[in-house]
């Protein structure tokens, strides 16, 4: 194991900036990781090798030149397949977009490249982010690092598992009903999933226009932190983002400090359903934090109970929606276009072989849920408990200043042991949705490893809207007296574990 | 009563017109769709020109290509409240996009965003004028939504999707700005309707010109109308089943659609039948409509609020602001010429539907009696136009040459008859009127002497006449004045000559 592949971004990017390590090199030994270890991890769809070389050694030359070179500047990155790309694949996991190559960058993709940071290439996903376990990609399903039977999460489980397989120290997720956290608290590592509108959507394929958003994957907090700040702001091409200031991640990330800060642990997430090991991880966490000086309570939030179901009429009436541009007309997959056949037809036969079990699912529970005759009684419903959730948001905020809970009921499950039982699979996302449905901002932070499997738990911590720096004071204060405490992070165990492998 | 068929399928029974609104009283309503010529197109920053090169006005927003987002024009919700409140509507604090949906190859995303149960314009209302009544259109609402890209089905006989060998599709129009404006039931109107329904799509398009939101070019389809109708026994207070006709893309269209419903309808219920709930094509060469989905196969849109959206909230000072910008509407404006110019408003009506009311106006604030303005361009001008399959306004004559026209037979320097030549001149391109009557010598004979030695010469000519009106046949006269006439190439007044002749033989009171 190249010893560059461990470090964090942000000394990547300092011992590039230094000049005692070209971008080149670092890009290279990311490259050769991937190599070696993906035939396993399947984190990745495509590897473009070549262009990430080229945009490393355009990092060197501007270097060389004497050039300021920003934050993040020459380290290498994974992006989920679902933003778009120029000349790059994007798929979404799914069959339909198979060959297509995009003709323009998503707005985080143009930042991130104007970032200088490295694209390695897209990684795996469920299909159009429909999924907990990244097992509903059409290209087969990605696995988790710490034990290779076991799921990555999903529907980022690509971008995580490629962090936590040390194949790229940062990666792009999008988040939707906990993508992004649940992914991060089963591979252990940090995921943030920021404030809707705080992240252009712009390039990003929808799954549902009003929850979803990007957000960055690393090791650290710190790491995450750098990635927020170098994909967030406003974009005139999203309508839905926020025309304001960035709260400035960076700088909670490097005080992590939560003296005096008022945390309440959510009543209604906990109990029935959710694994012993992750339980007592989850105390000890909230413990520690008390010990640290925060101010912890207990906060009920009664309408989360419903999350769940408002999420699953939300989110399908919008995948039904945007999902209905995948036609064979313009791109991607065309079957049956034999000159006998009208448009119709090759609509019809196209998405039959399209799209997978799970996308077609929800496509038919979104189109039950708008009809008319159904509207009121599914979707209007279902944005009415959205609103009671939001209330309950609000007033919880009143008296915390962020609300924390486990990430996800379990830790990872066995590959397959979900995949005829959709409910069950929902539920892993149980703990994240309501903080989609809110629009709020909310953070998973590796907290050890589980006594019953020995696999990772993660907490998850929620703050309102445009306060994502909370996050990062809490995740970097748990985060200091996780290395306090052990003498090392929590992923560093499985980056020893690997190593050992290798030899 | 008889019923008739027209010739050509498809055809149905039709009743007599007149037995038809004797019978029974039509209620229709109208949907119009009028694009707006917005710079770019109403969620990106595609140009709109018409005509251009096939898929060469598109980009990832308006083919809606994955991972794309609209960002509403804010021009195009400008002139949508400007359209609202021409029409006396109530313009919304806050109101939504919403997305209908439904598969066709000609819309990028398979979904169009429109708006539904939150438009942004409410309760209005456009008066109309027919046969010198004014008749109040209610305005159900006007709302904001984007075209679609047109199809182009290549070879079958028919021109339509089905027999086609193949299609294709051209996305230049999908985005560009289109605002529908729908009308409240329109009752009360019996066998005017054709005629109100014309009126006021013809009224609605001088709105929008008025305006300067919309080339309203039905040819171009700028402006496209939907008739909504039905029939209910006169008497009755229960409204009938409606049609719903659609592409009806002219002004004559419109008329003829609604007669053409009327009198189909009405044979339907003459017979005891019952209308059936259904969407109707307009066939622009026989002038009939056929049936298209009914009811039941009719499409639910599963409309939603487009998420991609934030709501459209237009403050009152805004939405003020732009009702100072709004110009005196036409309907006042012609009330207000008629006025001047002493023109009945049957006399206005032909002058709008001949897209002549501007260049009048014009002719008049260059000097011209509005009489004579009037004349000129409903008249000779009007004709020439027709002659040449032309509009008036494309004649190459400007208000200030018809103004110099005017002058010129004013000042008894042109006859009519001289007019008429100049007015050759003019459209041949040879200049203004003052140049071409210099250049062709058109002039009016005024010198006095030169014209008694014409009559002198006319009366020499045929002593036999000069002597039957020395001897009272006053109307021979004729004979000489032609004579006269032709001798100075028409450029003599007719009248003023006779009174020269009748003086020299000594006839003259």
């Amino acid at each position: 194991m190249n010893e560059l592949i461990r470090r964090t971004a942000a000394e990547l990017a300092a011992a590039i900036a230094r000049g005692e390590v070209s971008a080149e090199e670092v890009t290279r030994a990311h490259l050769e990781r991937i190599a070696a270890v993906d035939g396993t991890i399947h984190a990745f769809l495509h590897v473009d090798g070549d262009g990430a070389l080229a945009a490393a050694r355009a990092v060197d030359a501007k270097r060389a030149a004497g050039e300021p070179l920003g934050p993040l500047a020459g380290v290498p990155l994974a992006l989920k397949d679902v933003f778009t790309t120029k000349g790059m694949p994007t798929t979404c996991g799914s069959r339909i977009l198979q060959g297509w190559i995009p003709p323009y960058d998503a707005t985080v993709v143009r930042k991130l490249r104007d970032a200088d940071i490295v694209i390695l290439g897209k990684t795996n996903m469920d299909e159009f982010a429909m999924g907990s376990s990244t097992e509903n990609s059409a290209y087969g399903p990605t696995r988790n690092p710490w034990d290779t039977s076991r799921i990555p999460g999903g529907s980022s489980g690509g971008s995580a598992a490629a962090v936590a397989a040390f194949e790229a120290p940062l990666a792009i997720g999008t988040d939707t009903g906990g993508s992004i956290r649940q992914p991060a608290a089963v591979t252990g590592i940090v995921g943030t999933k920021p404030t809707y509108g705080g992240v252009s959507r712009y390039g990003l394929v929808a799954f549902s226009s009003s929850l979803d958003q990007a957000g960055p994957f690393a090791r650290t907090v710190l790491d995450a932190a750098l990635l927020h700040a170098a994909i967030a702001g406003h974009d005139p091409k999203d309508s839905t983002s926020i025309d304001a200031p960035v709260p400035d991640v960076v700088a909670a990330a490097r005080h992590g400090d939560v003296r005096g800060m008022r945390i309440g642990v959510v009543k209604e997430l906990d109990g029935e359903g959710y694994d012993p090991g992750v339980r007592r991880c989850f105390r000890d966490a909230v413990e520690l934090l008390a010990a640290l000086g925060a101010d912890v309570g207990e906060v009920s939030c009664p309408h989360f109970d419903y999350a769940l179901a408002a999420y699953y009429l939300i989110a399908p009436s919008e995948c039904s929606s945007n999902l209905a541009r995948f036609d064979a007309m313009r791109y991607g997959l065309r079957i049956g276009d034999d000159g006998t056949r009208s448009a119709e037809e090759v609509m019809a036969l196209t998405r039959a072989a399209g799209f997978g079990a799970e996308v077609k699912r929800r496509i038919m529970i979104g189109t039950y849920a708008l009809s008319s005759g159904y509207y009121d009684a599914y979707y209007g419903s279902a944005q009415k408990v959205r609103t009671l959730i939001c209330r309950d948001f609000e007033a919880a905020f009143q008296r915390f200043d962020v609300l924390v809970s486990p990430t996800t009921p379990t830790t990872a499950f066995p590959l397959g042991e979900r995949v005829d039982d959709p409910l069950k699979m929902y539920l892993a996302d149980l703990d994240t949705i309501p903080t989609n449905l809110a629009g709020n901002a909310a953070m998973s932070v590796p907290i050890g490893r589980s006594p019953d499997d020995g696999l990772p738990v993660g907490l998850q911590i929620m703050a309102p809207a445009m306060a994502d720096d909370r996050l990062y004071r809490v995740g970097s204060a748990l985060e200091a007296a996780y290395r306090e405490r052990h003498g090392r992070l929590l992923i560093d165990e499985l980056a020893t574990a690997s190593a050992e492998e290798g030899r | 009563m008889t019923a008739q068929t027209v010739a050509g399928a498809p055809t149905a029974p039709l009743l007599d017109f007149d037995d038809a609104v004797a019978a029974y009283e039509p209620v229709f309503g109208l949907e119009t769709h009028v694009e707006l010529s917005t710079r770019s197109k109403m969620f990106c920053g595609c140009a709109t020109t018409f005509g251009a090169e096939p898929n060469t006005q598109v980009c990832p927003v308006c083919l809606g290509l994955p991972g794309s987002l609209p960002v509403a024009n804010r021009a195009a919700v400008e002139a949508t409240i400007r359209i609202g409140l021409a029409l006396h509507c109530t313009i919304a604090p806050w109101c939504r996009f919403a997305r209908k949906n439904y598969f066709y190859p000609d819309m990028p995303k398979n979904f169009q965003i429109s708006q539904y149960d939150e438009p942004l314009c409410t309760d209005g209302y456009l008066d109309v004028e027919v046969d010198d009544r004014v008749f109040r259109i209610g305005i159900e609402r006007v709302h904001l939504e984007e075209d679609t890209g047109k199809s182009l089905h290549v070879g079958g006989a028919t021109g339509r999707i089905h027999g086609a060998d193949y299609s294709l599709v051209d996305y230049n129009r999908a985005g560009i700005p289109l605002v529908e404006i729908v009308t409240k039931p329109v009752t009360g109107t019996g066998r005017l309707a054709p005629a109100v329904a014309r009126a006021y799509v013809t009224e609605l398009r001088e709105v929008m010109r008025a305006l300067g939101v919309s080339d309203v070019r039905m040819e171009q389809g700028s402006l496209r109308c939907d008739v909504n109708l039905s029939l209910h026994p006169v008497g009755s207070t229960t409204w009938g089943t409606r049609s719903e006709t659609k592409n009806v893309n002219s002004l004559r269209s419109v008329e003829r659609a609604v007669r053409y419903e009327i009198q189909r309808q009405a044979a339907v219920l003459h017979a005891g039948g019952r209308v059936v709930q259904e969407t109707r094509h307009f066939h622009e060469d026989s002038g009939v409509t056929t049936p298209g989905r009914s009811k039941e196969q009719a499409e639910d849109y599963r409309y939603f609020p487009e998420p991609d959206l934030v709501p459209l909230a237009p403050d009152a000072a805004w939405v003020e602001e732009l009702r100072a910008t709004l110009p005196e509407l036409p309907l006042d404006r012609r009330r207000r010429l008629r006025d001047a110019w002493g023109v009945s408003a049957t006399e206005m009506q032909a002058a709008l539907n001949a897209g002549a009311v501007d260049l009048i106006e014009a002719t008049v604030a260059a000097g011209a009696p509005p009489r004579d303005a009037y004349k000129w361009w409903m008249g000779e001008l009007a004709r020439r136009a027709n002659e040449s399959g032309r509009e008036l306004a494309e004649l190459p004559i400007t208000p200030a040459d018809v103004a110099a026209l005017c002058e010129l037979v004013a000042s008894g320097r042109l006859t009519d008859k001289l007019a008429r030549d100049v007015l050759d001149g003019v459209l041949a391109g040879e200049g203004t009127p003052h140049e071409v009557v210099a250049a062709r010598g058109l002039e009016v004979v005024s010198d006095d002497a030169a014209l008694q030695r014409a009559v002198d010469d006319a009366i020499a000519a045929h002593p036999d006449v000069a002597e039957k009106i020395r001897g009272g046949k006053v109307a021979a006269a004729g004979v000489l004045v032609g004579a006269v006439m032709k001798s100075t190439g028409g450029r003599a007044d007719a009248a003023k000559v006779r009174d020269l002749i009748l003086r020299t033989l000594g006839t003259n009171s």
